[in-house]
Order: C-alpha cells, then structure tokens, then sequence
C-alpha cells in the first residue's frame, strides 16, 4: 500500500523546456509527480495557470500550451509541494478473474505461487498514476517493489481487450486488443467500462483515481 | 443530399480539422491536419469558420464527387486539379456544381494535399474532433472509396473571390528545422550538439502522420542502457530511441514515451516536416535551452 500521510516536502522540482510552448516538471520521483499534477490542476482550476494540457508521467508532469513558459519555469522551484488533497471518493472496482497465460511466469518472478499472485494483487489499493500507450489505459501505481516484474522478452502482436498485465512497478488493463509486453495474470469482465468516447472523462482512469481489483470467476 | 462522396480515397486520404488537444493526459494524441497552415489557408479561401474539417491526402490525391453546388479550395502540396476532367486552379476557390466530380492529382512536391469544402466536413467526431487519428483510431476511419461524408450548411458569407494562389511553404529535397534543445539534452553524449549541427539525416520510408523516421548519423547516449520512466512527449519532439536513429513526432504522436527527447521542432518546421517525402534530407539548427533551466 502506498503511504497516504504527506507531512514533508517533496523535494526539489526541476523545470526542464519541452520546445516553445512547453515545460517538463522532473519532480524526481512518482508521489511528488502525484502531488505536482494535482497542484498544477488547482492552479489551473483557479486561473492562476493557463495551459493545453497536464500531462503526468511517471516521476513528471509535462505542461504544454503554456504562452510563457519562461514565467513557469521561473515559479516551479519556489513550490512547496506535499499539502494536496488526496484523492477522494470511493476507489473504483474492476472485477477481474485471475486467469491470465503469464500468472505462473509471474509467480516466478515474485516468489510466490499462483493463488498468491492473485492475493497480493488484489489485496493493493493502486492509484492511476498516469495514461499512455492507447487511449484509456492507466499505468496502476501500488505494487510493493518485491512484485515489480519485467516486461516479456517476446511481446505478443495481439493481447485481448480486458487483459490485466504487470510490468515494472505498474499493473494495468488493455482497453481494447492492442500489442504488448506487459506479462498478463488476470482479464477484466467488461473492458468496455474502461473508455467511453460518449461518457465524460472518457476514461475510467484518469490521473489521480484509487483502483481496486476484485477476483471474480468466470 | 448534402454530402460528398469519396471515388478514389488514394494511397491515405483522412479526414481533419484543429484535432483534440487537451486530452492529452487520457493518452488521446492531438492529431489534426499535419501541415496546420496549408490547412487553415485552404479553409480561409473556402470561406470556412477557423477549424472547419477538410480532407487531408497522402501523395496521390484523391477524387470526391459533390451531392450539392459547393466550393472546393484544395491548398497544401500542389497538384493539377480537374473539375469534371477539366483543368481548373490549385489554391483558389473552385465553384463544383452538385453531381460533378473534381479530382486532386498526385502531389509535385510535398506529401499533403488539402480540399477544404465551404461548409466543411461533419463525419463522426470523437471528443469534439472530426479528425482521423491513426495511432489510437479515434475519429472517422480513414477514407475508402465509396465512402460519404455529409457537409455542414454553406457560410452565409460567399467566399471573396480571389486571384491569390494560397501560399506554400516550399519543401524541397532538403529542409533546415530549428531545433529548442531539450528537455533531455542532458541523456545525450557531450558531442551530441556538435553532431546535430553537421549531421544530414534522410527522411525515411517508414514515416507517417504519427512521426517521421530519419537515418543518418547515430545519436548517442551519455550513459548506455539507462531507461528513461515513460514522460510526456509534445508535438513536434525529437526523440531517440536506444539505436540512434531519431523519429520527429508529428500530429498522431503517442502522448507519453520512455526514450529521451533531445530537442522540439517548433509550429512552422512541423508542418515543414508534414509536407517531407521519403528521401528528404533534414538539416537542424540547434537553439540554445533557454536561460532558465541553465
């Protein structure tokens, strides 16, 4: 589980220039990046900060659209991050059957066996750290670091929509049928919930959303 | 019926407009037309609203016939254009009767021809965009023949009659891109600059509306097999993946990636880049970081 006190800074943020219009926030590590991003949005949503697009990486936040980039930049290392509201609300549930072809690959890996890959996962409460890779897909931050896992040496030309992967210190679900390396344990029921041009977010995962998985059968 | 119908939709002929930026942190690419201004240019002469969708080619042009009287300005890569097998102009307005077909040949130079029809396009639009998206495949499907797309109500504006041929960048068989150092100069061997500065690189085969692939000297890293956490990537990004060989992020470009971004072409060298055949040798001007992250 990852710690949710927030008592101390979190280190040093370093502005980096991402072309004319652009900053890249290196915050260091994954939970300053949390705090950055949330930080940036309040910013944001109180007009202090006009911008396309925030966009959290894995230990960044990459501004972009920004009319002054150089005013940015020249604020960001005076901030003192560490005071953002968590995430509230409920986590999500996504229930998943743990009957993914790489489930005894990753036992392996972590040590454990195969009823217990699926313990320790559904047991973590993750937060999406970030999208990428295809529209809807969040990079699920909460793994303990004994079960970050290496990607396949092979990745699969076709890995099927709902399948639940782990790779690096991440777990995540594909929206849809798509390539990839992550190693699969476990399939979502209805993938379909995951992205929803109709809906609004049109992910189920944005930034900042506390998941859960619930073992089910299938 | 108010709509056009695609006869010959070409090697890859798309449907675009302004794209959808500001989704970027749900992993959408920002899409759009590649060559913003032939775009916006085309739109302008065809009396369109700033955005309005316009067909977007790929080398071989493409052929449409109008369900309805409509002006049809086609901007971007010239080409000889016909209207009902006649020759009419390239980069002004073109008046085509309901049930006539007009025809965009082959691109003389550049890759990207426009056809901007008064009223624009309204295929299925996606979080506010009717643009194609090619890496995540949001938006209409690129085109196939066959295909209709319906047009939005004529301006209550007449477009001005001109005699301006719409201007155009001008690519040749070498460009010269300004590059903004950064944001991870600091990945890069010392020498890496002074490499950027002489090297040639060629545009290659295997590039499209996602970036383009250049061969030419390799680009090293300060440090090998050290693995960059997946950041977020702009429009227009230089990035290097571990061979060396650089990929310029157009339009449809993955929101965030885990290679090192050495530099970020600007607006104009984009589109400069969207209009870049095979073969084209790219030259960059590095620009210094700015003052501030020194």
């Amino acid at each position: 589980m990852t710690a949710r006190t927030k008592a101390t800074p979190l280190g040093r943020l370093e502005p980096l220039p991402a072309g004319p219009r652009g900053v890249l926030i290196d915050c260091g590590t994954g939970e300053a990046a949390r705090a950055c991003y949330r930080a940036l949005q309040a910013r944001r949503v109180s007009g202090a900060l006009e911008a396309t697009d925030l966009i959290p990486g894995a230990t960044t936040v990459l501004v972009d659209g920004v009319e002054e980039p150089e005013l940015l930049a020249a604020d960001i290392p005076d901030w003192v991050l560490g005071e953002e509201s968590e995430p509230s609300g409920e986590p999500v549930e996504i229930p998943i059957a743990y009957d993914g072809p790489d489930i005894e690959a990753v036992a392996g890996h972590w040590g454990v066996s195969v009823e217990e890959v699926a313990e320790i996962h559904a047991s973590v409460e993750y937060e999406a750290a970030f999208c990428g890779f295809t529209p809807g897909f969040a990079y699920l931050e909460g793994l303990p670091e004994r079960c970050h896992t290496p990607r396949r040496d092979d990745p699969r030309k076709q890995v099927p929509a709902g399948s639940v992967g782990v790779a690096g210190a991440y777990t995540g679900v594909y929206p849809r049928s798509s390539p990839g390396g992550w190693q699969l344990i476990a399939t979502m029921t209805n993938p379909g919930r995951l992205w929803n041009e109709h809906r609004e977010p049109a992910a189920l995962l944005v930034p900042g959303t506390r998941v859960r998985f619930v073992a089910v059968r299938l | 019926m108010s709509h056009i119908e695609i006869l010959r939709a070409g090697m890859l002929t798309t449907c675009q407009d302004a794209g959808r930026a500001g989704w970027a942190h749900l992993a959408v690419p920002p899409s759009g037309a590649a060559d913003r201004p032939s775009w916006r240019l085309a739109n302008q002469l065809a009396g369109n609203p700033t955005g309005a969708c316009a067909l977007e080619t790929t080398l071989t042009g493409c052929t449409v016939r109008a369900h309805r009287n409509v002006t049809v300005v086609v901007g971007g890569a010239p080409c000889a254009v016909t209207v009902d097998e006649h020759p009419v102009s390239w980069g002004q307005p073109v008046n085509l009767p309901a049930g006539s077909v007009i025809d965009a040949g082959p691109a003389e130079v550049g890759v990207r021809s426009y056809l901007a029809f008064s009223g624009g396009l309204h295929p299925k639009a996606s979080l506010g965009s009717h643009s194609t998206c090619l890496l995540s495949g949001l938006g209409p499907a690129p085109l196939t023949d066959g295909d209709t797309i319906p047009l939005g109500p004529a301006p209550a504006h007449p477009p001005l009659p001109t005699q301006w041929p719409a201007p155009w960048a001008g690519v040749t068989e070498e460009i010269v891109l300004k590059l903004h150092l950064g944001p991870r100069l600091d990945w890069f061997a010392p020498d890496t600059v002074a490499e950027l500065t002489k090297g040639v690189w060629t545009v290659s085969e295997h590039s499209n509306r996602i970036g383009l692939r250049l061969s030419g000297p390799t680009l090293s890293p300060a440090e090998g097999g050290r693995e960059l956490p997946s950041e977020g990537i702009v429009a227009g990004s230089l990035q290097v993946p571990p061979n060396g060989q650089p990929i310029l992020f157009g339009a449809d470009h993955p929101t965030t990636g885990g290679y090192p971004v050495l530099g970020v072409v600007g607006p104009a060298a984009q589109a400069a880049g969207a209009q870049a055949r095979p073969g084209t040798r790219i030259k960059f001007v590095p620009l210094p970081v700015p003052q501030w992250s020194t």
